[in-house]
């Protein structure tokens, strides 16, 4: 059965048409061009495809399209605000936290979930909290510490502010 | 496949009784999108359960909460309240997946898909708690102990769903912990899992417990005998010993790719023993 | 213009620097396009069928009902891609791998595949092919499939490299065989030596994107073919061949790469997709799904080793003897010839010998994986020699370096070593910190040494200076990590501009000659090698132009900090690049410097890894508590990436040792094939991973450069073993190193 599902993409009103079947994340990248969300397994275990779903992080993958009706969807196309890259995007560059690529758009969204819940976290809470998003290339050693200096600098913003 | 979100309960338990074909429901989907991936169904209906307004909230019911259904784990560990009375209920819930399964996923998946090695239910059936269900015939209500009756299989009939998780009133002096044994830090199935809840009574000693094992035989179980290893005791060696033998003896487990009978009889007294001990610190306890 | 690759020893302004990457915005922002983000004009959807059982004949194929679903475009099986390889030993069992032809080699072997109009039609379409097999008996372990009564993959498989050729067929389909020396006398003169046989299980690269690719053949005879690889030029040539199509008609564009380590040095959908895309004549992609990635690509050989080596009292190898079986998946590979080759390579031994056994099996078919073959040899080999250093009562790290091979020495495999980095490396552990560093409860320390060849090869670059002045240099290998930060580096450094002023781009097949594969960790070293002379010929246009503008002869120009400046005592201003740039019109046209060549004398590399783990002696579960990685990269072009380099291996090397392998049931089946239950490291699992860099220039390059890529991945798995031995007293000899095997182990010690 087809469905039409209304939902706001990254601040922008968006309508869709997929099977009911389909998931979010094929909705995302095949319906709606956000291909930055990644496919790494569809079941759950590589966080290549997270999102942040009415506030939640979530896989996409493991998200019905049709569940997106009414709801508010972050991507990792929304992250910067318009030329200006957020923290975490400009330490990943910086701290050189990604060798292919793939995984970190995850990481990214992963990353401000728990910077926004948790803004100073210790090493080992990065560690835990970036558990569900695989990296087959750094080791995770260059992405934890990019994490971390994107939080000293988020925190001496905020103060500023 | 026909998608349908209601918001009611018995707008629910109505799409279950009118739905042609294979019905499932969808609270987190971290289970069910996985085996439709898979192909290992197809779904002819998927009744959404995350728009009913009661299912999604955490309530003080009863001294203790209420949990529905639709409540995501993550939502479990950001409650404080609930975090304070069963720890281990929420560590158990919140070491299903990732952060980002915890987003969807729920203790009532959890329970319904049945699997041995689910996470939350050896904590649940620790706790002693509850499931409500709703059906065509109004509310009943079973023990999650009693929920599981094999592999994939649950005590739900027909039309039936759960609504929610009852978890008791917690006495003072009281604590429970869970622990599981998994090959990584993360984002394993339990290979073996151990939960334990205590009410202390005078001087530190044990009043009541409750101890159940996980991914030791075809549904997580209950094991009296563990909780009489502890029962009067202020876990000293020979009660923790008794303790691990109880465990050891519980286990009827199989060989697989996540683990062997061997290993699993043997971590699964491991486990128990933890756990006894955080949970006897919980509650108050002095080693 | 000087084209001598040798190395120049000059001071680097931007080479050694750590600038942000070019393609960086765009793989945070996800603009980046990888395999699956490429979409062409009325495209269609394709999958693959697979086969459900180990070993197979296939009677029958009927896809008339799929042929037949409303929607379906194109059904093909192997009569779609006929043999025209002409017997080329190499280009058959790629074929056949793409698409079985009488039989099913391994579960997920791919048997036919659909192209629709949309994925529910695809699968649809895909339940209605009927296929007959046969089963048959079936073998997956590389110990029982060399045993006689193993059933035998393919019944014209007879052992090459023996002689006299065996009168009977066995999945033994090659034996290669190194050394020098006299081991026999070598072992009569040892005071000590340890036998052992040791286990490697089979794993997978675990890259985190898919295969993926867009295939559009069009009636004409040519085509376009959009892939995640490392190596489109290979690939072009290889489904060209496949094809019977000419290859300057196909046109390959290399997406941006997520992840490969060695899995996309091999075609695995790519003919398929074309196959489908001729018969529909409509583009078709085809994206693998994980659990196809693991049944049906790439993973590393299980292997099982015989090891044996003798020291004297004092500390010095005598004799080593080892025989490495290496599965290969149904057909044959040269991977236990690599282990055969490296195995004994960090060392200066007088008596040597290594045979290898390519062993086939029904698994899929083995590829690279980073350093193939090289670090089951290793853990074989460091395993041994830590528990041989014990017995002498010798500290392991001095053990080694007293064996350690220098420049002169002969390799067991072979060549005479020139500048190499294996006593450097061991020097540096030994003095590092974390060797003296305090252990808690249940720890244990290891450490473990590496070695990998580093491959040259075909390259072909252009150098176009653009009317500003600013510079595009296209490549033809694949940046899988970095590499195209490194070679602005080299070129900035070359022609003596900032680096933002250099871009490079990898171009598509269309743009630039053959050039062979990101692998080997060849990429920045053979195509900076192409670059810099790339480079210099851009130099000396412009030396040439600038000679024109100011009317005297070339040989009076002379080139310094990114400008032409006039020798002698002259009036003449300097011209920078863009000056020389914005007359190009009128002295000659656009500058450029084009170059092909074959990078030759990559220089080998070698590692030192120091590990602390923590065993829960209760479980068996490990932890890595510490790690350092100590290589030599040669000059370190980009130090960020190289270290970046150093611990995606180690991080790799750890998940092998502990936790990673496939898991065949009884029926032949992979049981495992997900990242649930294949389990790669998460972030949790690892500590921070220390490097130290050594340069120890290459001869061979102009600025020293090595590969750095793959060593790192050689000593993990002997470097935890020695961990765990010294950590819980014993000796581990199958990997991974999971909490079962220890708590056996721990079990049987203390039996």
């Amino acid at each position: 059965m087809s469905m039409l599902v209304s939902t706001t993409v990254n601040g922008d009103s968006m309508e869709f048409v997929c099977d009911a079947s389909e998931t979010l994340l094929d909705s995302l990248r095949d319906r709606m061009g956000m291909t930055g969300v990644k496919e790494g397994c569809g079941t759950g275990d590589c966080g290549a495809c997270s999102i942040m779903l009415d506030g939640a992080l979530v896989c996409s993958c493991l998200v019905l399209g049709a569940e997106a009706e009414g709801r508010e969807i972050e991507t990792v196309e929304g992250m910067s605000d318009g030329s200006k890259l957020h923290p975490l995007q400009q330490k990943f560059l910086e701290h050189a936290a990604l060798q292919c690529g793939i995984c970190t758009p995850g990481f990214l969204i992963a990353a401000k979930a728990l910077l926004e819940k948790n803004p100073d976290p210790t090493e080992t809470e990065i560690r835990y909290a970036l558990a569900g998003n695989l990296c087959r290339c750094t080791g995770y050693d260059k992405i934890v510490r990019a994490v971390q200096d994107a939080a000293k600098v988020m925190n001496k913003k905020g103060k500023k502010a | 496949m026909q998608y349908i979100a209601p918001e009611k309960i018995s707008d629910a338990v109505e799409a279950l009784s009118q739905a042609k074909g294979s019905v499932h429901l969808l609270a987190g989907g971290s289970d069910l999108l996985v085996r439709m991936k898979g192909g290992f169904i197809e779904p002819d209906v998927v009744v959404d359960v995350k728009r009913i307004k009661s299912m999604g909230k955490i309530k003080k019911a009863g001294g203790g909460f209420s949990v529905g259904g639709a409540v995501s784990c993550a939502e479990m560990g950001d409650n404080d309240a609930l975090k304070k009375a069963w720890p281990g209920v929420v560590e158990a819930a919140q070491l299903i997946g990732s952060d980002q399964i915890q987003g969807r996923c729920t203790v009532v998946g959890n329970m319904c898909n049945a699997s041995p090695a689910a996470d939350s239910v050896p904590a649940l059936i620790a706790a002693d708690a509850q499931a409500v269900i709703q059906g065509p015939k109004g509310e009943r209500r079973i023990s999650v102990a009693k929920f599981a009756k094999g592999p994939g299989q649950t005590s739900l009939k027909a039309k039936e769903l759960v609504e929610a998780v009852e978890l008791p009133k917690r006495p003072a002096k009281s604590g429970d912990a869970y622990l599981r044994f998994i090959p990584r830090t993360e984002m394993d199935i339990a290979v073996v899992s151990a939960a334990v809840s205590l009410t202390l009574g005078a001087k530190g000693v044990v009043r009541e417990a409750r101890v159940a094992l996980g991914a030791v035989a075809p549904t997580a179980k209950l094991v009296p005998a563990a909780a009489k290893a502890l029962i009067g005791s202020k876990l000293d060696d020979a009660a923790l010993e008794k303790l691990a033998a109880a465990c050891a003896a519980a286990c009827a487990p199989i060989d697989d790719k996540r683990g062997t009978i061997k290993f699993r009889t043997r971590v699964a007294s491991v486990l128990g023993r933890r756990a006894a001990l955080i949970a006897y610190e919980r509650a108050g306890g002095k080693l | 213009m000087n084209d001598d690759p040798a190395y120049t020893g000059q001071t680097f302004k931007s080479v050694g620097t750590r600038p942000l990457r070019p393609d960086g915005v765009d793989k945070v922002t996800g603009r980046a396009r990888y395999g699956a983000d490429f979409t062409m004009p009325g495209q269609l959807a394709g999958l693959v069928l697979r086969s459900p059982h180990a070993h197979a004949t296939i009677k029958k194929i009927d896809i008339s009902k799929a042929e037949a679903l409303p929607g379906v475009k194109a059904v093909v099986t192997s009569q779609d891609l006929p043999d025209v390889t002409g017997g080329d030993r190499e280009l058959l069992p790629i074929l056949e791998n793409c698409m079985a032809r009488k039989k099913a080699f391994y579960d997920g072997h791919a048997v036919a595949a659909v192209a629709a109009i949309d994925m529910p039609t695809a699968k649809a379409a895909l339940k209605l092919i009927e296929v007959e097999y046969k089963v048959l008996k079936h073998v997956t372990d590389v110990d029982k499939a060399v045993e006689p009564k193993a059933p035998v993959l393919h019944k014209d498989c007879f052992t090459r490299g023996v002689d006299p050729k065996p009168e009977k067929p066995s999945n033994v389909a090659k034996v290669s065989t190194f050394g020098h020396g006299d081991v026999d006398a070598g072992f009569e003169q040892a005071d000590v030596i340890i036998e052992r046989n040791f286990r490697t299980e089979q794993t997978h690269q675990g890259y985190i994107e898919p295969h993926a690719c867009v295939a559009s053949i069009s009636p004409d005879g040519s085509g376009d073919l959009w892939v995640c690889t490392q190596g489109h030029f290979v690939f072009r040539q290889q489904c060209a061949q496949l094809l019977g199509m000419d290859v300057s008609k196909l046109r390959v564009t290399s997406s941006e790469i997520g992840g490969g380590f060695g899995g996309k040095t091999h075609l695995w959908l790519e003919p398929v997709a074309m196959a489908l895309s001729r018969k529909a004549n409509r583009p078709v992609k085809l994206v693998m799904t994980r659990e196809e990635v693991f049944r049906a690509s790439g993973p590393t050989s299980a292997t099982s080793i015989d090891m044996k080596i003798g020291v004297t009292n004092d500390g010095r190898i005598v004799a080593g003897d080892a025989t490495l079986r290496y599965s290969s998946g149904p057909w044959a590979g040269s991977w236990a010839m690599l282990g055969a080759m490296t195995a004994f390579a960090c060392y200066d031994m007088e008596n040597v010998k290594t045979t290898g056994m390519e062993v086939l099996v029904n698994r899929p078919k083995t590829t690279a994986y980073r350093a193939p073959s090289a670090p089951m040899a290793a853990f074989a080999v460091e395993s041994v020699l830590d528990e041989l250093a014990k017995r002498i009562g010798m500290d392991a790290v001095e053990m080694r370096i007293k064996n350690a091979a220098k420049e002169g020495t002969q390799a067991s495999y072979g060549p005479v070593y020139g500048p190499i980095g294996i006593g450097p490396s061991l020097d540096a552990a030994k003095n590092h910190p974390h060797m003296k560093a305090k252990l808690g409860k249940n720890q244990g320390r290891g450490m473990a040494c590496g070695f990998w060849f580093n491959f040259g090869g075909q390259s072909c670059t252009n150098l176009n200076i653009s009317m500003d002045g600013s510079v595009t240099l296209t490549v033809g290998t694949i940046d899988v990590g970095g590499a195209r930060a490194s070679l602005s580096l080299c070129v900035a450094e070359e022609l003596g501009i900032p680096y933002e002023q250099v871009k490079t781009v990898i171009g598509d097949t269309g743009t630039l000659g053959y050039n062979e594969m990101t692998d080997g960790s060849r990429g920045t070293f053979a195509s900076s090698m192409s670059a810099i002379m790339s480079a210099r010929k851009a130099i000396d246009e412009m030396r040439h132009r600038a000679a024109k503008m100011w009317e005297i002869s070339p040989d009076d120009v002379i080139w310094e900090d990114g400008h032409a400046r006039a020798a002698g005592d002259t009036n003449l201003p300097p011209l920078s690049i863009a000056d020389i740039a914005a007359a190009a019109e009128k002295s000659g046209g656009p500058i450029a410097g084009h170059t092909q060549l074959v990078a030759d004398g990559a220089g080998v590399s070698f590692a030192t890894h120091i590990c602390d783990v923590e065993v829960d002696p209760e479980t068996g579960s490990t932890r890595v508590v510490r790690y350092t990685v100590i290589q030599d990269a040669g000059k370190a072009v980009h130090p960020t990436y190289v270290e970046g380099q150093f611990q995606g291996g180690a991080a790799q090397g750890i998940g092998w040792a502990l936790n990673e392998e496939y898991v065949y049931g009884e029926d032949g089946r992979l049981q495992n094939p997900g990242f649930l239950d294949y389990r790669i490291p998460v972030c949790s699992d690892l500590p921070m991973i220390d490097t130290q860099i050594l340069e120890i220039p290459n001869p061979n390059h102009p600025y020293g450069i090595r590969g750095v890529g793959e060593t790192s991945i050689v000593p993990p798995l002997a470097a935890i073993g020695n961990a765990v031995s010294n950590a819980t007293g014993v000796r581990m000899t199958h990997v991974p190193m999971s909490p079962p095997r220890i708590l056996d182990a721990l079990d049987e010690a203390s039996a």
